[in-house]
């Protein structure tokens, strides 16, 4: 879609976060690496916000607190400790960890700050076990250049991962702590980059400058990017937790269209004369009873149950609430699975459907006195969760009728987002009293100056010197952080730039055709070569073996080779085929070049078994001694 | 005036410019880096040459101020007004709870401008905080002492137990007491001995996490001292503070049964040669012991007053007994001794305490294994020591022991009667059986 950012004014800021590869965690000496020994325990907590001076909870806070869960954490004692369980206070901040930070913000040229002071930033949805993440600034301002641009970073803060969410039921979530307290550098932007395609360009280059360090982690869950998103006239979006570089710019792309689609509700909605005072006065009421016959199995299952069916009405709503991936009707269903715990809304713009009859929606419209311009939501749950989901319903659609929210959202996996919970107000965040100020001495800057690394760029030159790889492999080894693993593979003997191209662009090409190339370790991928480089099979079946090994973890690469055919025959069988060929097609020539044609029926026969460069050596022999050239084809 | 923690050339000048806690500044330094945010109040001991601002986004950052930093007030903060919601009246159908403040800060308020963090003791203020309480009693907080707890003396326990006597003599249907942990098992002990059977339960309660953080302890234990004052079938002086790491159980401890076994974490208090008399799970009182006394109890006897010149010693190899007759000459009228193993102390020890019981000094014997009862007829030393005139002091705690010691020294003049009170069982801090520690390894 041919959209023009820089007239909507797309502004979008960057925060990547990143795992230190330290040996210890940021405030306890528990290891980085998770460890497991079967010693576990499991507990279970709950967060409150100590009521602010001023009054007010903080509006994330809030959302959290009337959810009211049940937090239970799960821990293995191999990498949590007190610390984590929130039993101990911190030990000091994490030297290490600092030193890292202070390396990139020499790299970047930040200034660092002469004393880092550790916050408290409040974060109440569990994923803490104190309710707050430990967060210091390290340095502020410097830059990075991306082409021509010059990209101002605001902050370079040092701060505690978080525990990793295992699963979410009814009022209750659960949580692993062996990832909390991990350390993270977050790298923050200016809200500069105009377009989507330079966001990936500018993560790319804070990515670079972060693996130059060499001092950070590798691997699925290491590296977040959040978004801030807002175009001319729009509230600030924020988007937690893009996994993948290169999904940013299909995630701002769907938040530029969402924003506009909700601008065009917005105005729709002005030029028809709704206001927000009218659509927040309505009233949710049980519509049970016009459903007690329903023959949809949506609502009968849910009557089954002892649930509700209730609704409201939106006044002046009528057609503007389905639509395409980006919709009204998505956000408001979003709003009553996040505030009310039901599973989902059903709107007046997608029935009748789901079983239910036109009857029932005319008997619906008359209850809630629905006019034709009116449009009508329901949910089916329990009743205070009904109460609550079409509560925020109600919150959310009058909303629409003025402004485009400021919102906290989740990136999913398909590149859209979901609405996560309000944006947290700027006063969440207090001292955190219990660890020293660190003042950040001359002599420690002077140590980080001395030691600061390579750039990547030498590292680019390097492999292509040596290996002779175009410079595109060399950058695709290092961005896709595997030149570790290249470079002990290199050792097998087999070309390295078929190497690199196997460890960069055809497992990414599996990946993205869903094969779970994480199950192939690099023991595989270096007994494979072995086998090419034995010429027990030809580089042509790398894809085949790969895919099998991924699709059937514990298998060798020999038992894939047979299972898929591609073992290399016996030379002297192949030796026998190349005469049987030569004696059947040398005489139908007349005088032609051979080799092309005979060549040409090897590799239908032996593709992916025998190399190539095998198949010709063995026909150039034979020809020779049959007298014939073996031309130049 | 600027805000506390400032000293020497840089609060001159943020005086000068009339810089105060919570104000906008700029501060730019010499190599042209400019910060802006609001001015934070530091800690005692904290360098002397560095401003702490917090920045607009929320982080405190520390400034060094040298020669060439520019520091400029930008404009005046606003001073913090803490707006209670709306505080919905107290239900007359529930039981009517005392709640004493002692300085443990139980609820609190934060400033997160300044991150400053105050107690909020009244009623009001702490009903606006934890609004739970108001579904389980009608409460009339009142605010004793405010006193961190490693900074009480008898003198405070006596003026605890006279308000906490007050209340019980007023008809409140139960008691808590918000207390610091360090000592709240002495307070405890010392409740024990003074309010004898009293008609409704004393509980009292405090928070391993400070009640600032939103993972703070606080909340569950007072509401389950609430519970148990409100509703408990038994009426004891009592310690409600959490079982384990999870807060969705609290554990309710006899007041002379009960230490603080751990520094930081939630599950510090634990009973010792007993178990807990009660927990508390989902508002639900499950009683584990048996004789209790009874709720509505009608031989409550108020018994106030300590005598300060009891000692507690700890024993250790190589620690020499002259150390007995200094303290005694500074007027010691009674030891606790913590010895070894089933109760012993050097060989050495026995003549200097031979002679000082001579004098009329108390000698009694607890143990420093923690767990399980002394006994003095198993060795030589023992019997020696017991000779020499020890008391052996049963399964009793030391600092239980050392409290004890404390009330009947007021109370007995001679030697024989303070034997015959230490070993008299006022409130449950003699057990007869002793079970095992632990029931798996
Ligand atoms: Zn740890």
């Amino acid at each position: 879609m041919g959209l023009n950012y820089r007239e909507l004014g797309l502004r979008v800021g960057l925060e990547i976060h990143r795992q230190l590869d330290t040996r210890t965690k940021l405030f306890c000496d528990c290891p980085t690496e998770p460890r497991t020994t079967g010693r576990t325990v499991e507990f279970v907590r709950r967060l409150r916000e100590a009521q602010s001076e001023l009054g007010e909870v903080d509006p994330a806070a809030r959302f959290e607190m009337r959810r009211a869960r049940t937090i239970v954490y799960r821990a293995d004692l191999g990498s949590v400790c007190l610390v984590e369980m929130d039993e101990e206070p911190p030990h000091e901040l994490n030297r290490e960890a600092l030193r890292i930070a202070l390396t990139f913000a020499a790299m970047v040229g930040a200034r660092p700050v002469d004393e880092i002071q550790v916050m408290r930033k409040i974060v109440i949805d569990g994923s803490n076990t104190t309710g707050f993440q430990r967060t210091c600034i390290v340095a502020v301002g410097g830059s990075v250049r991306v082409g021509s641009k010059v990209v101002p970073i605001q902050t370079i803060t040092l701060e505690e991962d978080a525990a990793r969410l295992i699963e979410q039921r009814d009022g209750q979530v659960v949580y692993d702590l062996s990832r909390l307290g991990i350390p993270l550098i977050e790298v923050s932007t200016a809200p500069v980059i105009e377009d989507p395609r330079e966001a990936y360009e500018v993560a790319l280059a804070i990515g670079r400058l972060l693996r130059a360090t060499g001092k950070v982690k590798r691997g699925i869950g290491t590296v977040r990017q959040d978004l801030n998103v807002s175009i001319a006239g729009s509230g600030l979006v924020e988007v937690k937790g893009v996994q993948e570089l290169e999904d940013l710019p299909r995630v701002i792309e769907y938040e530029v269209r969402r924003l506009l689609h909700l601008e065009r509700v917005r105005s729709e909605l002005r030029s028809r004369g709704v206001r927000a005072e009218s659509v927040s006065s309505e009233k949710v009421r049980d519509l049970t009873h016009v459903f007690s016959s329903s023959r949809s199995r949506l609502v009968s299952n849910a009557l089954s149950k002892g649930w509700r069916v209730m609704g409201v009405r939106l006044p002046g709503f009528a057609g503007l609430l389905g639509g395409g991936d980006v919709r009204l009707g998505r956000e408001l269903s979003e709003y009553a699975r996040a505030w009310g715990g039901v599973e989902g809304i059903l709107h007046s713009d997608e029935l009748p459907g789901y079983g239910i009859t036109q009857e029932e929606v005319a008997a619906v419209r008359r209850e809630l006195s629905c006019g034709e311009g009116d449009a009508f939501v329901l949910v089916l749950g329990p009743e205070r969760r009904c109460l609550d989901a079409l509560g925020a319903v109600i919150e959310r659609a009058s909303l629409a009728v003025e402004v485009i929210p400021d919102e906290t959202r989740a990136a999913r996996p398909d590149g859209t987002t979901s609405y996560l919970r309000p944006r947290p107000g700027s006063a969440r965040m207090y001292p955190e009293t219990d660890v020293p100020f660190v003042r950040v001495s001359r002599d420690l800057l002077e140590e980080v100056m001395r030691s600061l690394p390579r750039p990547l760029e030498e590292r680019a030159e390097e492999l292509m010197r040596t290996y002779g790889l175009s410079r595109q492999l060399a950058w695709e080894l290092i961005d896709g952080e595997v030149v570790e693993e290249f470079l002990s593979l290199v050792q097998t003997g087999v070309a390295p730039s078929f190497i690199a191209s196997l460890l960069t662009e055809v497992m990414k090409d599996l990946r993205r055709q869903g094969v779970p190339v994480e199950n192939v370790g690099v023991g595989a991928v270096r007994r494979y070569l072995e086998l090419v480089a034995q010429g027990r099979t030809a580089k042509e079946s790398a894809r085949d073996v790969l895919a099998y090994l991924a699709g059937h973890p514990g298998s060798t690469v020999e038992e894939a080779l047979k299972a898929l055919g591609l073992e290399a025959p016996p030379l002297d069988e192949v030796e026998r085929v190349v005469d049987e060929l030569v004696r059947e097609v040398l005489p139908r020539l007349s005088g032609r070049d051979p080799f092309g044609p005979i060549m040409g029926e090897l590799m239908k026969r032996y593709r992916g078994r025998v190399d190539g460069a095998v198949l010709s050596r063995v026909l150039r022999e034979r020809l020779a001694r049959a007298g014939t050239s073996g031309g130049s084809a | 005036m600027a805000p506390s923690g400032y000293r020497g050339r840089l609060r001159e000048v943020l005086e000068g410019i009339g810089a105060e806690e919570g104000d906008e500044l700029e501060v730019v330094t010499p190599d042209g880096q400019t910060f802006v945010g609001y001015l934070i109040a530091r800690p005692e001991y904290a360098d002397e040459d560095v401003i702490t601002i917090k920045l607009r986004n929320g982080y405190n950052v520390g400034i060094a101020f040298t020669e060439g930093t520019v520091i400029r007030r930008l404009a005046a903060g606003r001073a913090p007004a803490f707006r209670r919601g709306e505080i919905p009246p107290q239900d007359p159908s529930l039981p009517r709870v005392a709640l004493l403040g002692t300085g443990g800060t139980i609820a609190s308020r934060v400033d997160y401008r300044t991150g400053a963090v105050r107690p909020a003791m009244t009623t009001e203020d702490l009903v606006s905080v934890i609004r739970e309480v108001l579904e389980l009693a009608r409460i009339d907080a009142e605010v004793v002492l405010s006193l961190y707890s490693e900074n009480m003396t008898p003198r405070d326990w006596s003026l605890i137990a006279e308000r906490a006597h007050q209340r019980l003599v007023d008809g409140y249907d139960g008691i808590v007491i918000a207390h610091g942990t360090d000592t709240m098992h002495y307070t405890a002990a010392a409740l024990s001995f003074v309010l004898q059977r009293p008609p409704v339960p004393v509980v009292l309660v405090g928070a391993q996490r400070s009640s600032d953080r939103p993972s703070s302890d606080a909340a569950t234990n007072l509401m389950g001292a609430l519970t148990v004052a409100a509703r408990s079938s038994f009426a004891e002086v009592c310690v409600a503070m959490h079982h384990w790491h999870s807060d969705d159980e609290i554990a309710v401890h006899r007041g002379t049964r009960v230490v603080k076994l751990h520094t930081s974490s939630r599950d510090a208090f634990r009973s010792v040669n007993a178990g807990p008399i009660a927990l508390v799970r989902e508002g639900r009182i499950e009683v584990l012991a048996e004789g209790l006394n009874p709720r509505g109890s009608e031989d409550y006897r108020y018994e106030p007053g300590f005598d300060e010149r009891a000692y507690l010693l700890k024993f250790w190899p190589g620690m020499r007994p002259s150390v007995l007759e200094h303290l005694a000459s500074e007027g010691v009228r009674g030891f606790v001794l913590e010895g070894t193993g089933l109760g012993h102390v050097a060989s050495s020890w026995i003549p200097v305490i031979r002679r000082l019981v001579r004098d009329g000094v108390f000698f009694g014997m607890c143990s420093q294994c923690r767990f399980g009862r002394v006994n003095m007829n198993v060795y030589d030393n023992g019997r020696d020591l017991q000779a020499a005139g020890v008391t052996p002091l049963d399964d009793m705690l030391p600092e239980v022991a050392l409290v004890k010691l404390m009330w009947v020294l007021h109370r007995a003049h001679d030697l024989e009667e303070i034997r015959r009170l230490m070993l008299t069982r006022i409130a449950g801090e003699i057990g007869d059986r002793s079970e095992p520690v632990r029931l798996r390894p």
